[in-house]
């Protein structure tokens, strides 16, 4: 059994308490920060311990700190992006309903290095039951004086409201979101500014995914040397919570060492393939990540190991594919999602995404020609030029699909119909 | 019209807001739930409550998945269409659905009561196949299971 460090409260049939999660430790982190450290202290701690944002940009969440500026304008503000609408995607609401106090702590403390007073978590409707939670934990946190005016009696301010989503995938793109919070149609923003500068109402914002913010109080608890020791490979710092679905016998979140084999996940934890299936591919993490063919079975997983060989952890969301699922089905059901979820600003994703379904479509249906591939892969190298990262991301399944899978595209077309149908 | 309590108290939350556009999802998801559904009506009000334009409400009532400007059925059911629901059995479900309720994906039963609709991921990836129901989720679906919560939500009335 490897450390558990955010899950390490979690129960099998219900949330943990406020009261449950103080004799833990829970909040200890908080008061000392409040107390002792300086904005600049957290932010050191938290870039020396190789925080990476756990939303899928891995972009370090020490480094983004940084970026508000000692004088920028006040009031600032925490956002917690639990939109989570990626397929594969469901560690942050197994996270909240385990241990809601977990995020709220790690969000003062992220208001504190920064100077903020307000946080907001961005909730999608999916998630009904987790905001039920998180706004009923906010309010006995205030009760018990962890947020509102001059927390613990150290001065500080910082309080939180949990904002529902009206549902939509492009909302928890990071600046998109405040575009939502604002009441705004939700199209992402173009940085720069970028929201630390320029944020929610035009001021400093930090967004941070659920799953991110949950490792703060950790950190800042034990220690940026603790936090990179819990990883398996020099390059990983933490631990992530892998979210497994698909072609394995027993799905669910596990939180283990960044740098684990997938190989490992799959058969330690996630009680290996399904009766009858043989592993053909997955995707690392979530649709907008690429797929890794049965050479990767033993890929190191942390955000630098699978940069490296070509491809993304993203939110660690792996969904696994066997012998007997169509991946050109598969990549045309995901292609769907991105082409209904589009929030339509721009011309690649607007009509790029629809025309890449269509011959996806087209494929799978047996009226495939092989000119098409071509005409996939001219069509993914457009999306790039996107407005945000949302169309370049639609295209990862699909470059992977025709790198990996060519002959299984190329069969489709050939045989004039979808090979796994006429099995 | 909307009750006059759902008014007051809206009005109470966005006179205390420091910028009251941010609860127009909130203003349109309380209006939606008294008229049933986000109607033209419900939009001047949402409009007027928040100092916005009809059109400005517009837009923003057809961006989002879950505020729905025709009318739905009492219970609107969502069925996820994933990619991990897909591989998991959504298209023999979906079917089974449609055939059980007697419409197609968009529909509403000429009874009201219910109205299916597809969803991108539900979050429930770790139950496929799923689907929620006035936003609480059914997962592990079977067409036994699926039978069960139609009957268990009829006998609601």
């Amino acid at each position: 059994m490897h450390p558990q460090v955010l899950l390490k409260n979690r129960k099998p049939d219900r949330i943990t308490t406020l009261e449950e999660y103080r004799e833990g430790g829970g909040y200890e982190a908080m008061v000392r920060a409040l107390k002792d450290e300086t904005h600049q202290s957290i932010q050191d701690i938290l870039m020396d311990a190789g925080l990476l944002g756990r939303g899928g940009a891995a972009f370090p969440m020490g480094q983004k700190l940084s970026t508000v500026l000692e004088n920028a304008p006040y009031p600032r503000y925490v956002v917690c992006n639990a939109d989570e609408m990626e397929p594969g995607t469901f560690k942050d609401r197994v996270m909240i309903h385990a241990d809601p106090h977990q995020l709220i702590e790690g969000m003062v403390i992220a208001g504190c290095a920064m100077g903020a007073a307000h946080g907001l978590i961005f909730i999608r409707p999916e998630y009904e039951n987790a905001a039920r939670i998180l706004s009923r934990e906010v309010e006995n946190a205030r009760q018990a004086g962890f947020l509102g005016k001059a927390i613990m009696h150290t001065g500080f301010d910082f309080d939180i409201v949990v904002h529902r989503s009206g549902g939509r995938y492009i909302c928890g793109e990071g600046t998109a979101i405040l575009n939502a919070l604002e009441g705004k149609r939700p199209n992402p923003r173009k940085p720069p500014p970028f929201p630390t500068f320029k944020g929610l109402w035009q001021l400093p914002t930090l967004v941070q995914n659920v799953e991110t913010l949950c490792c703060v109080p950790h950190v800042i608890q034990n220690g940026a040397d603790w936090f990179r020791s819990l990883a398996l490979t020099p390059e990983g710092a933490g631990t992530k919570i892998f979210s497994i679905s698909g072609r394995v016998r027993r799905p669910g979140c596990y939180e283990l060492p960044m740098g684990i084999k997938l190989s490992e996940i799959i058969e330690d934890y996630a009680g290996g393939m399904c009766e009858g299936s043989e592993f053909k591919a997955c995707l690392p993490g979530g649709t907008s990540t690429q797929f890794m063919p049965a050479s990767m079975y033993h890929a190191v997983m942390d955000f630098k190991s699978l940069e490296d060989a070509g491809y993304r952890l993203g939110t660690g969301a792996i969904i696994v594919f066997d012998q007997n699922t169509c991946l050109v089905g598969a990549t045309l059901n995901m292609i769907a999602f991105f082409v209904r979820e589009s929030c339509g600003w721009c011309t690649p994703c607007r009509e790029g995404l629809p025309y890449i379904r269509d011959l996806l479509q087209r494929i799978e249906n047996g009226q495939g020609e092989p000119a098409f591939v071509d005409r996939l892969k001219e069509m993914c190298d457009h999306l790039p030029r996107a407005y945000c990262a949302f169309a370049p991301g639609a295209a990862a399944p699909v470059e992977s699909l025709l790198e990996h899978f060519a002959d299984e595209v190329n069969e489709h077309i050939e045989k004039k119909a979808c090979p796994f149908k006429s099995s | 019209m909307l009750p006059s309590a759902v008014k007051t108290e809206l009005e109470r939350r966005i006179a205390e807001a420091d910028h009251p556009k941010e609860l127009v999802v909130d203003v349109m998801m309380a209006c939606q739930a008294a008229y049933g559904y986000l109607s033209d009506e419900a939009v001047a009000i949402a409009a007027g409550m928040l100092d916005m334009t009809p059109l400005e409400i517009e837009e923003l009532a057809t961006f989002y998945n879950y505020i729905y400007r025709e009318p739905v059925g009492r219970y609107v059911i969502h069925i996820c269409d994933s990619v991990v629901c897909w591989m998991e059995g959504y298209i023999p479900l979906r079917d089974y659905l449609c055939q059980t309720l007697g419409i197609e994906m968009g529909e509403t039963t000429p009874d009201g009561r219910f109205t299916l609709l597809p969803a991108c991921c539900l979050g429930y990836c770790d139950r496929a196949p799923a689907m929620m129901v006035n936003k609480r989720v059914y997962g592990f679906l079977t067409p036994e299971k699926i039978d069960a919560i139609i009957d268990e939500l009829s006998s609601e009335e």
